[in-house]
């Protein structure tokens, strides 16, 4: 087998471990802590925030438009309308500022 | 109507309103396949790798950092590494979603589990505070057209990789950033919310600028679910959920 044959199996192989990981750890407890389970219903604006901030922080001003609309048409609409209306005006704002 | 044919219907249904949801996800995913699979075959790797490397490792950064680190002829076994640690968030997606999917039969959570990417997650997650079953039927819903998009397109960025047009005017590479955001503000009815995403953008933000990327994901997520727990219960609301 090749290099990147092996490199794709171990990647692959890895993969898979992180995202059974955590239930294979989680499970062998009977009972869940309070603060356990506190802390698993803040995963997940936990870490979509850490694919969003870093982002945010080293874009530009078209990126920033396209996040608050975004923001804005979320607190309101589905995740469709968001998405769209984000897209539209970040590619409107490109055309502006570059 | 029998109650074989009903029970039939609504996993139809429940099929399709996953399918629904997986929408937006394509949408935003796919520059990224197509970006994927040309730097691949930039990088050294033949189209059939970048297919198989798509279809069995199944998430897209990491799977841009690797074939980044593959062209500039880094060790194999770090290579390997760099992967896993972008993955690594993965640990608590599956830590979370495992009480949504524990009465699925294994072999089926076996499956789940492999398609459990950043959306996937998130989804399941917004069906279980509904107070909805997360089901199989639904679940594969969202995650089989995800899968069957990225792996092709990948395949087809690979082959047709030159003929890429200006990522930037089209603004496909800020895509995901402004999906992310949307998921993150649909959670924002859960307690802690508020702390938990400040305290996760400013780790993120900060660790971003120190130790550098991929590790600013793992500590900006562990700093927000550190919060979290350290928090007194009366905060997070667990004892007054059914």
């Amino acid at each position: 087998m090749s290099t990147t044959l092996w490199i794709i199996v171990a990647a692959s192989i890895a993969t898979y471990l992180t995202r059974i990981g955590g239930h294979l750890v989680i499970s062998r407890f009977d009972h869940i802590h309070p603060r356990v389970e506190a802390g698993l219903s803040a995963v997940p604006a936990a870490v979509l925030t850490t694919l969003v901030a870093p982002a945010a922080l080293s874009a530009g001003p078209a990126e920033w438009a396209a996040l608050i609309v975004a923001g804005l048409v979320s607190l309101r609409g589905g995740l469709m309308a968001m998405f769209l209306a984000g897209a539209a005006v970040l590619i409107l704002a490109r055309q502006l500022v570059g | 109507m029998s109650a074989e044919a009903i029970s039939e219907n609504s996993a139809k249904s429940d099929f399709w309103d996953g399918v629904r949801l997986s929408m937006p996800v394509v949408v935003a995913s796919a520059p990224f396949a197509l970006l994927f699979g040309a730097l691949a075959v930039d990088n050294g790797f033949s189209v059939l790798e970048a297919f198989l490397m798509s279809a069995t490792v199944f998430g897209g950064a990491s799977q841009m950092v690797g074939i980044e680190l593959f062209g500039q002829h880094v060790a194999p076994w770090l290579i390997v590494l760099s992967i896993f640690a972008v993955n690594f968030r993965h640990v608590l997606y599956s830590a979370g979603i495992g009480r949504r999917i524990a009465h699925w039969p294994l072999i089926q959570q076996a499956i789940g589990y492999f398609v459990l990417t950043d959306p996937q997650f998130a989804m399941a997650e917004r069906k279980a505070e509904a107070g909805e079953t997360v089901g199989f039927t639904w679940y594969m819903g969202l995650g089989l057209p995800v899968y069957v998009f990225w792996v092709i397109e990948s395949a087809l960025g690979a082959m047709f990789g030159k003929l890429i047009p200006d990522t930037h005017v089209l603004g496909i590479d800020f895509l995901l950033p402004i999906y992310f955001l949307g998921l993150v503000m649909s959670f924002r009815k859960r307690p802690l919310w508020l702390p938990v995403v400040i305290a996760s953008a400013a780790a993120s933000i900060i660790a971003y600028k120190t130790v550098g990327s991929p590790w600013h994901v793992s500590i900006g997520a562990l700093a927000g679910v550190l919060l979290a727990v350290i928090l007194p219960p009366r905060h997070s609301g667990v004892e007054t959920r059914p």
